[in-house]
């Protein structure tokens, strides 16, 4: 029934991903979904690669909203531990697999990291598993 | 018209590659390739029976979670256009130049497998590894399965270095082997563990808490996360100068990494339990030689020199100097952590100061000189093209931009070359392998192996029992 139809729609927010050319897509996410599982069940090319369990850093989007960004809990010292090592880390990034729809986050609209920028002049951090002591 | 055009493009000969080690470098280049053209066929090649490079052999056994990314490389390796050829070595079983003329595009992946060493006297005595070997042989790496380093004659391991590495190694030397049981780690290494006799560890960096190359996750992990381990950091280390200071403001690691270790320096004061266990950190020291025990081979203690930083000019960056005091630090157990070097193979142009391929977005150059020209069709990524730094996740943007490069020459129309010199691909590939009598391990060989190793892990409550010799692992694969 269309009652039916519109308890549906209201469980959803729309969220719009801005892909790594600039392109748009706007999707409908459920309450409680993450943005990963969200970019990934409409294809959008957001990596994931420990899924979703905090230990990657390749689900890293931006926020491209300093307000939608505000209205987010402040990410956890793990999460921070992820981003320091995140490509491209911005002011507003987040790692994707911790954002989880809710009402508030309607029109969000979150953008991945570009990677075809030239990796030295992006100055990316390098940091990570290294030798002890690059310097003698 | 477009029709015959897409007529054209179907029947066109696939483009060959081949991508030589199946660890993250090596299985998001593929991803990346047989994404960005449809036309791709990749054969990836590893000289172990088992794929996924440091996934499997580097990342700490109590690290699972990091290891879930090989499901991902899984899914690649089955696409119909990629092939996994297992056991394979390149330099060895197949040469470079027979690649090149085989595929149309070689990508080498294949890590960094060697130590950069310290040059200091006494580095041979025994007791002394570097943290790469130790980690393959806790890992069940076949080429390290028999190094059983000694635990037991000794409370007082050094690690030298203080990178994540060295964070892991000094992670599991000092970590309840209650909880290493739940791991994947090989069967022989928890025994060897059960046994230790290990209670200090001392983590040796030649800079400050500012400098350390640890990420704050490891550095998180081992300063709350360990039971029944006292840290130790001289509060004086901590102060910073005006450097310091700007080091710190321009880097967010550097930054919340002293945060941990100031924190640390102050919690875990006056906390004293006499069965502890004990991780010093030791800041501002630089091996100098190593001193033999009483029984003259094996290692007794390492000197160290006490350093200072000074500014190095350019980078704002600041490099340790000796400042011509010593002192011994005594140890049966050291552990070299001062970085991994790739090793070169014939005709690959190869820059033996910094052991990493020259190159220009991760096409190969000629030399690293100025005019140096590129080598047609041949690629580098991952640590062999950037050096040993960096989480599985950078490799995976290491990937785009060797790729990204690999398109724009395939635009460019570089692998079109004439039609009598069309390149034979994975049959080539195969003709080789045959003709040496090269008993290659498919994916589904790993997979077998997979299996077995996951059947054996149940029994004991573990996600995976390791196959570590070269010889089962064959054996399982058949
Ligand atoms: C001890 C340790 C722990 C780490 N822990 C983490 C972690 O927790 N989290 C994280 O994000 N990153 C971690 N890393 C970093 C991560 O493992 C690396 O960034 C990544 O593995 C590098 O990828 P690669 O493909 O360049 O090299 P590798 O992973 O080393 O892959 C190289 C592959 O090439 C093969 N090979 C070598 N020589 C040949 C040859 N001649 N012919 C054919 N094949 C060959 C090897 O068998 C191997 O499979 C760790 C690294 C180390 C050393
Ligand atoms: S998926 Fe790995 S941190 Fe989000």
């Amino acid at each position: 029934t269309s009652n039916d139809k519109s308890s549906e729609s209201e469980a959803k927010i729309s969220v719009t991903f801005i892909d790594k050319d600039g392109e748009e897509k706007l999707v409908k996410v459920p309450i409680g979904m993450s943005m990963l599982e969200a970019a990934h069940e409409n294809d959008i090319e957001l990596e994931g690669a420990c899924e979703g369990s905090l230990a990657c850093s390749t689900c890293h989007v931006i926020v491209t909203d300093v307000d939608y960004y505000n209205k987010l809990e402040d990410p956890v010292d793990e999460e921070n531990d992820m981003l320091d090592l995140a490509f491209g880390l911005t002011e507003t990034s987040r790692l994707g697999c911790q954002v989880i729809a809710s009402p508030e986050l309607d029109g969000i609209r979150l953008a991945l990291p570009s990677a075809t920028r030239n990796f030295a002049v992006d100055g990316i951090q390098l940091s990570g598993f290294t030798m002890a002591d690059p310097t003698s | 018209s477009s029709s015959s055009a897409a007529a054209a493009a179907s029947s066109r000969e696939p483009l060959h590659v081949c991508v030589v080690g199946s660890g993250p470098a090596g299985f998001y280049t593929a991803d990346k390739m047989l994404k960005g053209h449809q036309g791709a066929q990749v054969d990836i090649i590893d000289r172990l029976p088992t794929p996924f490079g440091l996934v499997r052999s580097g990342v700490a056994p109590d690290h699972p979670e990091t290891k879930i990314v090989v499901n991902q490389f899984s899914r690649v390796a089955a696409n119909d256009r990629c092939s996994f050829y297992g056991n394979v070595t390149l330099g060895m079983d197949v040469s470079l130049s027979e690649l090149r003329k085989t595929y149309d595009i070689v990508v080498l992946a294949y890590g960094a497998e060697s130590d950069r060493s310290l040059g200091i006297p006494g580095e041979d005595l025994r007791g002394i590894h570097s943290a790469r070997e130790f980690v393959w042989w806790y890992n069940g790496h076949p080429d390290m399965c028999n190094l059983a380093p000694d635990l037991q004659s000794t409370d007082s391991a050094v690690v030298l270095g203080q990178g994540n590495v060295a964070l892991d190694v000094a992670r599991i030397l000092l970590c309840c082997t209650s909880e290493l049981a739940a791991t994947d780690i090989a069967d022989y290494a928890l025994d060897a563990l059960n046994g230790s006799t290990i209670r200090k560890v001392y983590l040796v960096g030649r800079r400050g808490p500012v400098q350390a190359a640890c990420t704050a996750k490891e550095l998180r992990e081992i300063l709350g996360g360990l039971k029944n381990v006292r840290v130790f950091i001289n509060e004086a280390d901590l102060l910073k100068s005006p450097s310091d200071e700007e080091e710190i403001r321009n880097s967010r690691i550097q930054r919340r990494v002293y945060e941990l270790l100031s924190k640390a320096a102050i919690a875990h004061k006056g906390n004293n339990n006499n069965d502890q266990k004990e991780l010093h950190f030791v800041f501002f020291r630089r091996p100098t030689r190593f001193l033999p025990s009483e029984d003259g081979s094996t290692v007794g203690a390492v000197q160290l020199e006490k350093t200072c930083l000074k500014d190095d000019g350019v980078a704002g960056k600041q490099v340790a100097v000796g400042t011509g005091e010593f002192e011994d630090l005594k140890c049966g157990l050291v552990l070299k952590s001062v970085g991994y070097k790739s090793l070169p193979v014939e005709g690959l142009p190869f820059d033996k100061y910094r052991g990493v391929v020259p190159n220009l977005k991760g096409r190969v150059l000629s030399s690293e000189s100025e005019n140096a020209t590129v080598e047609p069709g041949l690629y580098v990524v991952g640590w062999l093209k950037r050096g040993p730094t960096g989480i599985v996740a950078t490799n995976l943007h290491c990937a785009e931009e060797t790729v990204a490069s690999i398109l724009e020459d395939e635009k460019k129309g570089l692998f079109m070359g004439p039609s009598d010199s069309k390149k034979e691909g994975r049959r080539g590939l195969l003709e080789i392998l045959e003709q040496k009598n090269i008993r290659f391990v498919p994916f589904d060989g790993w997979e077998k192996i997979d299996c077995k190793e996951k059947i054996a892990g149940e029994l004991k409550n573990k996600p995976r029992e390791k196959i570590t010799s070269w010889n089962e692992l064959l054996m399982a694969a058949n």
